[in-house]
């Protein structure tokens, strides 16, 4: 229980640390690498909680997909350089107190909800898909999601497929004046239109007109 | 305090998407920070899904943070092709100077 206590508080620090600096750091890329933190000990609180293969699937989506894409334009860009300008005086910095203030709000809201908020008693018994304590938790959830959201999960399948294609079109960009082999051309030309038979006499010769 | 219950977890993801949402307040930098604070929220609500599924002992909030998982992905994707869009049309990325809707 204390290994659990020190290892929990020990991830939620470097979790927090790191969420603080991928918003303040100078770099971009800095940014990034902050963020693959946040989300490597986050999925490491996940692993010890007991949710082992949803840490391991962030591990592998955010850190391994998602992580790489960010750092992958943040370099394609080249806005790595750019000065972070956090709280400076400039002309148009009157949103910053205000959305200290808004936020401030919302976690202190938050925080009441959570330290105001109880169980009711049947919530424990309630629940409709129960953890089986037997088999393994990639088990039991391959045993869900391949059954009653099957639906949901080709959904998601969906929404990747659109994700994919939009990204393609929206980066897609045509370039002008190059010189590419096209099939249909190939063929569809004839030998009409490429060859021309010329009857040619003796000792006259052939005029040839390009 | 060295029992960790449902509250610590909740805490921390309170904490994590307060961070996320000053991040996308106060960014003065570029877009891309302001998609990576986005991340930091939906990080926030998964923690808040999979230990309310953990300590309720029932399935479905992991189902749910797969979903999530996939919208977020998803999200990042075009998100980041909308960036790559704008930076080639107006060749900044700067949030203070994105500013042809004059918001």
């Amino acid at each position: 229980m204390i290994a659990h206590a020190v290892f929990f508080y020990l991830f939620s620090f470097i979790a927090i640390v790191s969420a603080i600096m991928v918003t303040v750091a100078r770099n971009t890329v800095h940014s990034v690498f902050f963020l693959i933190l946040d989300f490597i000990s986050i999925s490491c609180l996940f692993i010890m909680i007991g949710a082992e293969f949803l840490g391991m699937i962030m591990l592998i989506v955010y850190v391994g997909a998602v992580a790489v894409l960010f750092l992958f334009v943040v370099m394609m860009l080249n806005v790595a350089q750019q000065k972070n300008q956090w709280f400076s005086a400039s002309k148009s910095s009157s949103h910053i107190p205000i959305g200290l203030l808004v936020s401030l709000i919302i976690f202190f809201e938050l925080i009441i909800v959570i330290g105001g908020w109880k169980y009711k008693p049947d919530l424990l018994n309630s629940s409709t898909i129960v953890i089986s304590k037997t088999t393994t938790n990639t088990h039991s959830l391959g045993n869900v999601l391949y059954t009653d959201y099957i639906h949901l999960f080709q959904l998601s399948g969906m929404i990747l497929l659109v994700a994919m294609i939009g990204a393609i079109v929206l980066t897609f960009r045509e370039r002008v004046g190059l010189k590419r082999q096209s099939y249909i051309k190939q063929i569809s030309r004839e030998k009409k239109d490429g060859v021309q038979l010329v009857e040619v006499e003796s000792k006259q010769g052939v005029k040839i007109d390009a | 305090m060295l029992e960790i219950g449902l509250g610590h977890y909740l805490t921390l993801g309170a904490i994590i998407f307060t961070i996320g949402l000053i991040g996308i307040f106060l960014n003065r930098k570029n877009v891309i920070v302001l998609l990576m604070s986005i991340e930091l929220i939906l990080l926030a609500v998964n923690i808040n899904l999979v230990s309310f599924s953990i300590f309720i002992n029932d399935l479905g909030g992991q189902i749910f943070t797969l979903f999530i998982l996939t919208v977020a992905a998803a999200e990042a994707a075009i998100g980041l092709a909308i960036i790559v869009v704008y930076f080639r049309n107006s060749g900044t990325i700067r949030v203070e100077e994105i500013e042809k809707l004059k918001g």
